[in-house]
């Protein structure tokens, strides 16, 4: 293995350091088309440079026949930056984002799995490249809310007509955000919790 | 001017589609030794890295002196996710590092944990 000498391994900075009392942790993925503000999303509420993890997939050949055993694999590297928000001294939140039209995130195991839910960012100057990914959350029966990014050269369609263009249940909530600003994206995290909350005592 | 419209899949366990050509690589051909580690299980050492330990491992050590991720290991060796666990695997067989579990969720998460999240959420 190419390994880097671990004395020039940059970690994280003093400031950076969990305390040692922390020993719950969970997630939340945000997923989007690109360039929708998946990045800006997770920095602006992340108390951690946002950082970037990866994984490699291998991909086999689209070989004719599989029956004679010769698929070529070629190996693809995904990467996905995330944050992390201290909540108290035990609990720790982290925001992932990640690409959504992609269907390889779905087999990067433990990424959608132990997610307590989802945030799908939705910019209505390209609302298509989000319907692939809520139908695969809803497959894997992932809850989420939708955030509407504005950009400022965005058609401006009325609530109603953008909920039924995303044919989203009644109780799924959508929200209006600027990704940038962090009370903004705190608040569809909020909104996130508020509906997971509502779903628990839906069905208790 | 109207938007486009999709079309909304149902929500059907155990028919999910054909999931695709896509593997994550594993450790071996088996793929047997990884201990199934989540992204944000929470690591911390339990001891300095033996002189003995490979460059990796020590490396690895030194960053899990304050309790981190497996998603931030990742980030700061600049090493793929499952390299890490192949890694932390063996750290956790030579009983050298702990894992915290994350809480996952199930079905659905438990209520007191939402509403911790949400207390902490709410002083941002
Ligand atoms: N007006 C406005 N601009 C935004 C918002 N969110 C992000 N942007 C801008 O949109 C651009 C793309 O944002 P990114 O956060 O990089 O988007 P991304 O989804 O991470 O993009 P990729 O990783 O390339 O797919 C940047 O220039 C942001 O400043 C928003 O809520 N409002
Ligand atoms: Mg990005």
């Amino acid at each position: 293995m190419d390994f880097k000498n671990s004395d020039t391994i940059a970690g994280p900075r003093a400031e950076d350091h969990l305390p040692d009392t922390a020993t719950t942790a969970v997630k939340v993925v945000i997923v989007g088309g690109f360039g929708v503000g998946k990045t800006t999303m997770v920095g602006s509420v992340s108390e951690i440079r946002p950082l970037t993890t990866e994984e490699t997939m291998t991909q086999a050949g689209i070989g004719v026949d599989d029956n004679y055993g010769s698929e070529t694999k070629t190996a693809t590297t995904v990467a996905m930056d995330f944050g992390r928000i201290s909540l108290t001294d035990e609990l720790v939140l982290y925001l992932f984002g990640t690409p959504g039209q992609e269907r390889f995130w779905f087999l990067w195991n433990g990424l959608f799995e132990g997610a307590l839910g989802a945030v799908v960012l939705v910019d209505t100057r390209r609302l298509e490249v989000s319907f692939d990914v809520m139908g695969r959350l809803e497959e894997r029966g992932v809850p989420f809310v939708v955030a509407i990014n504005d950009f400022p050269d965005a058609p401006s369609y009325p609530t109603a007509d953008l909920r039924t263009a995303l044919d989203l249940p009644p109780e799924v909530p959508m929200v209006r955000c600027d990704a940038r600003r962090r009370a903004s994206s705190r608040d569809v995290l909020m909104t996130l919790m508020r509906y997971l909350h509502s779903l628990t005592m839906s069905r208790a | 001017m109207t938007p486009p419209q999709r079309e909304r899949r149902a929500h059907q366990p155990g028919e999910e589609q054909d999931p695709g050509r896509l593997y994550v690589i594993t450790g071996g051909t088996d793929g047997s030794q990884r201990a199934p580690l989540d992204l944000v299980a929470l690591i911390v050492a339990r001891s300095e890295p033996p002189p003995t330990a490979p460059p990796e491992q020590t490396a690895l050590l030194r960053l899990c002196r304050t309790p981190l991720s497996v998603a931030e290991i990742s980030a700061y060796l600049g090493l793929p996710f499952s390299v890490v666990t192949v890694l932390l695997t063996e750290l956790l067989a030579a009983d050298l590092v702990e894992s915290r579990a994350p809480v996952v969720r199930s079905e659905l998460p438990e209520r007191s944990l939402l509403e911790a999240v949400m207390h902490g959420l709410q002083k941002l």
